[in-house]
């Protein structure tokens, strides 16, 4: 059995799942600040609620956890526990004219760096050296970075994401000097884009000495609800990352959580193609899944004002949830109770009328005290649901790409606000176990493989070429724990380089396979060696 | 004469964008570079075409390569510079003036990190009105002003001076050298005498390419309609609005050629482009052609969206707007129209 948790700002919820892929049971529980405590909260819950045989989970019968975490982007919005930051860049003399965070808000900014070095190396878009790298350079760096008593290091290189030698050969030069400090690769985090790549690997970087100790929490509070089964974190495309992994790369669940519910979303109500609607407290997330996967977003993305390189999730977010306030006219948001709801909301004995409130007043839910809310116009509340459902509909309107039938799943707590579907969308499921929809889409999450870099395509090679970078992509896959006949591949994105002769092309591919439960202990040392490079734990 | 200081940057280079139609380059990166040479070395002045000294030395300063190429491998900052000197040494003289190529994409924030670092005043105007793929498409070709010498610098301090026999030559030259040097490379070339700029450039094209995105950004945080401000400034006409359901990518000749379709307002339309928007066709029939400006824009914030990023389910609106009425002439036409980009059909003139 495998167990999915999601930890949200204000919701832990959990998902167990049989061995047949079954939702045996779900459960939320409150986040607490702590983060062991709400989680071990968690666990306890979905444990002790009755499994398949009606009776309580063994803890020795989970063969894995997967956990989904929004810790991470918060602590970047918040600027708060980030370590500072040695960012050293290889490049020159290109590169010279932006320096390392030029981009970044200045606050942030602030915190963060402890540093910026500009050294020798990087290659050109065909692999030549730009300049060789410069050890004597790097060693009077790695002094620099020991005199200001900086403990974790961002290294980033030109064009890295073809040719990592240059960022791995630094990163052994700067060990060996200084020993036991955290390493952060920009070819292991981020694509092609130097400054969106870097400042991804700077954030890293940030997040690493935290990243320890929230894998360590999480550990401790498997452990303490009596599981000894290895545990994984999600990863912004829905994929998964060992542990050692999650220790060395926490910039990469900034994603998880959209991605989490539209993936449980998929599983659950069996569709693949379909758009999604997840209503939480105090918003509604709309995105669409193409295969089984989330549409992605165009362009860079930002987290906390700065600019990575991820693809994440294309989602609309529209201030509706359960817990937003109604207006005298029946308007609804954005302004929530949030994770009051439980305190505030009338049908829980408080005085605020919440979008839950006119649910239940229209007959429509069964939460709480029906007898708070009897003062309510039933017809009030009717057109408050309706004026809801008309604001949900013309949102995935917008993110649908074509006049042919989309069905639409609903998911998340407050999805109990649309209960007559949307109008215009005559499909409306709204699957068993919706409310944990994330902590499933954890549980199913598979794990990946990918391939970005610009190849020189020669007349009449392409399909050759394609097939090459195919080949590596679903053998990534397998190194990192996918099972091998399970890996398939799920996007191919091809882009000629522009104003550029000579048939440079840049190839991403991403493959992704079923996690191979018998070889667990296996992928963690696999994907240790793919890095190519210590881990610094 | 006024001054360009950091305020006025992101508005330029956000309608630096809009008119590059959908090529030239993301202006991101020359935004950094132009905010960051005017931090270190203070605002740049500029000067109208009627304020520029006839016998005044004008330098175009520019950048070639792959848009990719300059996301990943950022310059040195030297390069403007570099390719100034060179060309300052075989003319013997110094420049007066700096002045954009282009106002299309990047290089619109290239030649004001260059007049931010060597102080020197740029003119107001530029040699395209738009963004062009080729080094010879400039008005000052049509009235005989030679691009050679033109210098080229790399980041790592190398320059080259070419003197070719005709533009075209020196293009190809100038692109084997980017190819070369990694493909990206800065150009200096296709000098101008003060008085030479009434006929060689379009005028107050900084000025508009600032009008276009401060407009763009006040109409989107008032919850205007950007696109339509855009439109209105641009005096263009809305060829559609909708989603991009389909885009086709294919090398060909050296180039990124693609198609994207995009559906809505009940109707098809189909973008050509090859590093810039080429034609549009609604329902089959063909509606606008290079040389005027065919813009994309993202229908809900009026953010221009380049060619290169395109993808599937942006929503977006298509204008098309005149453009500088010397490109009609059969001269112009014969360097930037249909035709030259393998299209078996004339310049369609716009019209509602």
């Amino acid at each position: 059995m495998r167990i999915g948790i999601d930890v949200g700002g204000t919701n832990t919820d959990a998902a167990l799942l049989g061995d047949d892929n079954r939702v045996v049971a779900g459960t939320k529980s409150p986040t607490t600040a702590d983060v062991t405590s709400g989680v071990a909260a968690a666990v306890a819950a979905l444990l002790a609620a009755p499994g398949a045989d009606g009776r309580p989970t063994d803890p020795a019968a989970v063969d894995a956890v997967m956990i989904g975490t929004t810790h991470f982007l918060n602590a970047l919005i918040e600027g708060e526990r980030l370590a500072e930051v040695a960012a050293v860049r290889l490049g020159l003399p290109a590169t010279e004219a932006l320096p390392p965070m030029v981009d970044w808000p200045e606050r942030l900014r602030d915190v963060i760096r402890g540093g910026t070095w500009l050294c020798h190396g990087g290659r050109e878009y065909d692999g030549r050296m730009i300049s060789p790298l410069d050890p004597a350079e790097l060693r009077r760096v790695a002094a620099d970075i020991r005199a200001r008593g900086l403990r974790s290091i961002a290294i980033s290189s030109v064009f890295s994401p073809a040719a990592a030698e240059d960022e791995i050969r630094a990163a052994e030069i700067l060990t060996a000097e200084l020993g036991d400090v955290h390493v952060s690769l920009s070819h292991e985090i981020g694509r092609v884009g130097l400054l969106a790549r870097e400042n991804a690997t700077i954030v890293n970087a940030s997040l690493r000495e935290l990243a320890e100790h929230i894998v360590d929490a999480f550990g401790a509070a498997l452990t303490g609800a009596g599981i000894t089964a290895p545990f994984f974190i999600s990863q912004n495309d829905g994929t998964l990352m060992d542990i050692a992994h999650a220790r060395r790369y926490p910039v990469a669940t900034f994603a998880s959580g959209p991605t989490n519910s539209m993936r449980g979303a998929a599983f659950l109500s069996g569709l693949t193609d379909c758009a999604v609607v997840d209503v939480g407290g105090t918003t509604a997330d709309v995105g669409i899944l193409v295969g089984g996967f989330p549409r992605e977003a165009a362009g860079e993305s930002e987290a906390a004002g700065v600019r990575t390189n991820f693809r994440i999730p294309d989602v609309l977010s529209l201030g509706i949830g359960g817990g937003s306030l109604v207006a005298a006219d029946g308007e609804v948001g954005p302004r929530s109770v949030g994770y009051r709801l439980t305190e505030q909301a009338l049908v829980f004995g408080g005085d605020t009328l919440t979008a839950t409130d006119l649910a239940v007043a229209a007959g429509a839910a069964d939460i709480g005290d029906k007898g708070a809310v009897a003062e309510v116009d039933r017809a009030f509340a009717e057109r408050g649901l309706a004026r809801i459902a008309e604001r949900l509909a013309e949102t995935v309107d917008r993110m649908r790409t074509s006049a042919a039938p989309l069905p639409v799943v609903a998911v998340g707590g407050g999805s109990v606000l649309i209960p007559g579907g949307l109008p215009g969308f005559p499909d409306v499921r709204r699957p068993a176990h919706f409310d944990v929809a994330n902590a499933v889409g954890a549980a199913i999450a598979q794990v990946g493989g990918e391939v970005d870099r610009v190849h020189k395509v020669p007349e009449g090679k392409r399909d050759q070429v394609l097939a090459g970078a195919r080949a590596e992509a679903i053998r990534r896959a397998e190194d990192s724990g996918a099972r091998p006949g399970t890996v398939r591949v799920v996007d191919v994105e091809e882009v000629p380089l522009a104003y550029l002769p000579g048939g440079a092309t840049r190839i991403r591919i991403k493959a992704v396979g079923d996690l191979d439960l018998d070889r667990l202990g296996a992928a963690s040392t696999g994907s240790d060696e793919k890095n190519g490079f210590p881990t610094h734990a | 004469m006024r001054e360009i200081g950091i305020e006025q940057l992101a508005d330029i280079a956000r309608g630096a964008g809009i008119l590059g139609t959908g090529g030239g380059g993301d202006p991101y990166v020359g935004l950094l570079l132009a905010r960051e040479a005017v931090r270190r070395h203070g605002p740049v002045t500029v000067v109208d075409i009627d304020e520029v000294p006839a016998d005044a030395t004008v330098v175009p300063i520019s950048s070639m390569g792959a848009p990719t190429v300059l996301l990943e491998k950022l310059p040195s900052g030297r390069e403007e510079i570099n390719a100034l000197r060179a060309l300052e040494a075989v003319l013997g003289r110094p420049a007066t003036h700096l002045v954009p190529i282009e106002i299309g994409g990047v290089n619109s924030m290239i030649p004001l990190a260059a007049a931010a670092q060597t102080g020197l005043p740029i003119v107001d105007g530029d040699a395209m009105g738009r963004a062009f793929p080729e080094a010879q498409m400039v008005l000052p070709g049509l009235i005989g002003v030679s691009n050679s010498p033109m210098a080229l610098a790399d980041d790592k301090g190398n320059t080259i001076v070419v003197r070719a026999v005709d533009n075209t030559e020196a293009e190809r030259i100038a692109r084997a050298v980017c190819v070369e040097r990694g493909c990206q490379i800065s150009c200096a070339d296709t000098v101008l005498r003060g008085d030479q700029l009434r006929d060689g450039l379009v005028p107050a094209t900084l000025t508009l390419a600032e009008n276009l995105g401060r407009v763009v950004r006040e109409a989107h945080a008032a919850h205007r309609d950007p696109v339509a401000e855009a439109r209105e400034l641009l005096g263009g006409v809305h060829l559609s609005a909708g989603k991009v359901v389909d885009v086709e990518r294919r090398t060909e000749g050296g180039f990124a050629r693609g198609r994207a379709r995009l559906e809505g307002e009940g109707a098809v339309l189909e973008l050509d482009f090859q590093n810039e928007h080429l034609l549009a066709r609604r329902d089959g029939r063909v509606v606008a052609t290079t040389p005027d400006l065919i813009c994309v824009l993202d229908t809900e914030t009026g953010e221009p969206v380049t060619t290169e990023g395109l993808r599937y389910g942006l929503r977006v609106t298509v204008l098309a707007a005149p453009c500088d009425p010397r490109w009609l002439s059969p001269a112009g036409l014969a360097l930037t129209g249909p035709r030259y980009f393998g299209y078996d059909l004339d310049h369609h003139p716009l019209s509602g």
